[in-house]
């Protein structure tokens, strides 16, 4: 018989509710890393989250926009300057495209196979960054575009120094860029002085990148610039990965140790470029002819 | 034991009676709080603020436990915890165990906390989020991610340093306005 009144009764106590929800929580952070049963759990969450994420970017968007109406009093100079940068760079176009013509005919010659698509003429949509991370582990942003923006898992971000990462998650109305610098992420790369391939992995700390597994004797100097290679399809070649910082070369190890630092910086700008997905050569073209049984 | 052995400085009994008289929160006002600290979480910070950032939803959360115990349950907390854990692109789990510990900690220690101003409990509260802290790097660590450097423990300091002002502020807001024509 129930003889507690209503207004004595609390449920379990404290510690038993803890326990619960501890338990509770250790099942969820195990789904999420290992198991993976259902993502859209994440993907609900991240839609009801999206509201308040769009209000907090309030403060920010006013900001920049304060800042574009006082750059405003400065558009011709600007205006002058961007014009000489853009006569330059088209000279400089015009000198690529005869380059790249010369560069067809050389391969012609050499029997080469044709390259794929070059870097230049990939598609890219513009996104800010909705909210960087509180704690140090996790080495992900949020951008303000989703599926709903044809946002695609696996395209590339940079910004205008160079690559920033990979989209890893996708909301309706936003996604998740893992950064080079978590420790799960790799990116082929080659060095510009000498075309050296490699791959450069992230540490799992910030500014620190490492190349693996190249031997001491390698040919590899401090500042040396790392460009994608654009082996593995994720990445167009030729964007500017990270510089060398520093080497250890230990004669008794196998390996050389190599750290650089990432090129393109989230804490600078709200704005970076999602690159369109490296699209591979249709094999139409090369169509192999259907052998007909009848004719010999 | 000698009412008399304790010394007067220790508990002020001005404050002590002052607080017992609690100013009840309508769950409104609650919610409210909770979504504005949610909000201020997911600021776009950058460099050194983002460093310094306190958390907001942990020191709201630890307010009304401590004041208005069972006006939030811990259910409540590890939603809110699933929330910021999507919204810093986290492991999932991780910030709505740490609520939970911080939800436990304040509900049992809140009648002690009580007795002190918000100065004074500004170190515990330290405490409180400091344990937070752990919880989610020995989140983090269950993943092989490295240690943290000393600078992520400045976000305690600044949730610590917050509390006061928080602290005053909520109390203003639920004082009870007087009434001219009460009698």
């Amino acid at each position: 018989m129930e003889t507690v009144p209503q207004f004595f009764r609390h449920g379990p106590g404290p510690f038993t509710r803890l326990f619960v929800f501890i338990l509770l929580s250790c099942l969820l952070i195990a789904e999420d890393t290992r198991l993976k049963y259902f993502p859209q759990f994440r993907q609900t969450i991240g839609v009801i989250i999206f509201p308040l994420q769009k209000i907090a970017y309030i403060p920010a968007s006013i900001y920049d926009q304060i800042g574009e109406f006082i750059a405003s009093f400065y558009l011709l100079e600007e205006n002058e300057k961007l014009r000489r940068i853009y006569l330059d760079n088209r000279e400089q176009l015009l000198k690529l495209h005869a380059l790249e013509v010369e560069n067809v005919q050389l391969r012609k010659l050499l029997g080469a196979v044709q390259q794929i698509e070059t870097a230049t003429k990939t598609k890219a949509v513009l996104a800010e960054i909705l909210s960087t991370p509180r704690d140090p582990f996790s080495h992900k942003i949020t951008l303000n575009k989703g599926s709903q923006h044809h946002i695609q898992l696996g395209q590339a971000v940079i910004d205008d120094q160079g690559i920033v990462g990979q989209i890893t998650q996708l909301y309706p109305w936003s996604s998740e860029v893992t950064l080079l610098t978590d420790k799960d992420h790799s990116v082929p790369v080659q060095v510009v002085r000498n075309s050296l391939r490699s791959v450069v992995s992230g540490t799992g700390k910030n500014d620190e990148l490492e190349l693996r597994y190249l031997s001491v004797n390698t040919d590899i100097q401090q500042g040396d610039l790392l460009v994608t290679s654009g082996i593995g399809g994720v990445y167009p070649p030729g964007i500017p990965v990270a510089a060398v910082l520093r080497i250890e070369r230990d004669p008794t190890g196998d390996f050389a140790q190599i750290i650089s630092t990432p090129v393109a910086g989230v804490d600078r700008n709200r704005q970076v470029l999602v690159l369109a997905l490296v699209q591979p050569e249709s094999n139409e073209s090369q169509e192999i002819p259907a052998i007909e049984p009848g004719k010999n | 034991m000698n009412p008399g052995k304790i010394k007067e400085g220790h508990v002020n009994k001005d404050h002590y009676i002052r607080q017992d008289v609690f100013v009840p929160a309508s769950n409104w006002f609650v919610a409210a709080s909770l979504i504005a600290a949610s909000i201020l979480n997911f600021l776009p910070l950058q460099g050194e603020f983002l460093l310094l950032r306190p958390d907001f939803l942990a020191i709201t959360i630890a307010y009304w436990n401590i004041n208005y115990p069972h006006k939030m349950g811990m259910s409540v907390a590890f939603g809110l915890g699933l929330m910021m854990d999507v919204g810093n692109a986290g492991i999932l789990g991780q910030h709505a165990l740490a609520y939970c510990i911080v939800v436990y900690l304040t509900l049992v220690f809140g009648r002690r906390l009580r007795l002190f101003t918000p100065v004074k409990q500004a170190p515990q509260i330290g405490l409180v989020l400091l344990m937070m802290q752990w919880a989610i790097v020995l989140v983090a660590l269950s993943t092989d991610s490295l240690l943290p450097d000393w600078q992520y423990y400045l976000a305690t300091v600044a949730g610590a340093l917050l509390w006061v002002p928080v602290s005053y502020l909520f109390t203003l807001l639920l004082r009870q306005k007087p009434d001219p024509d009460a009698l």
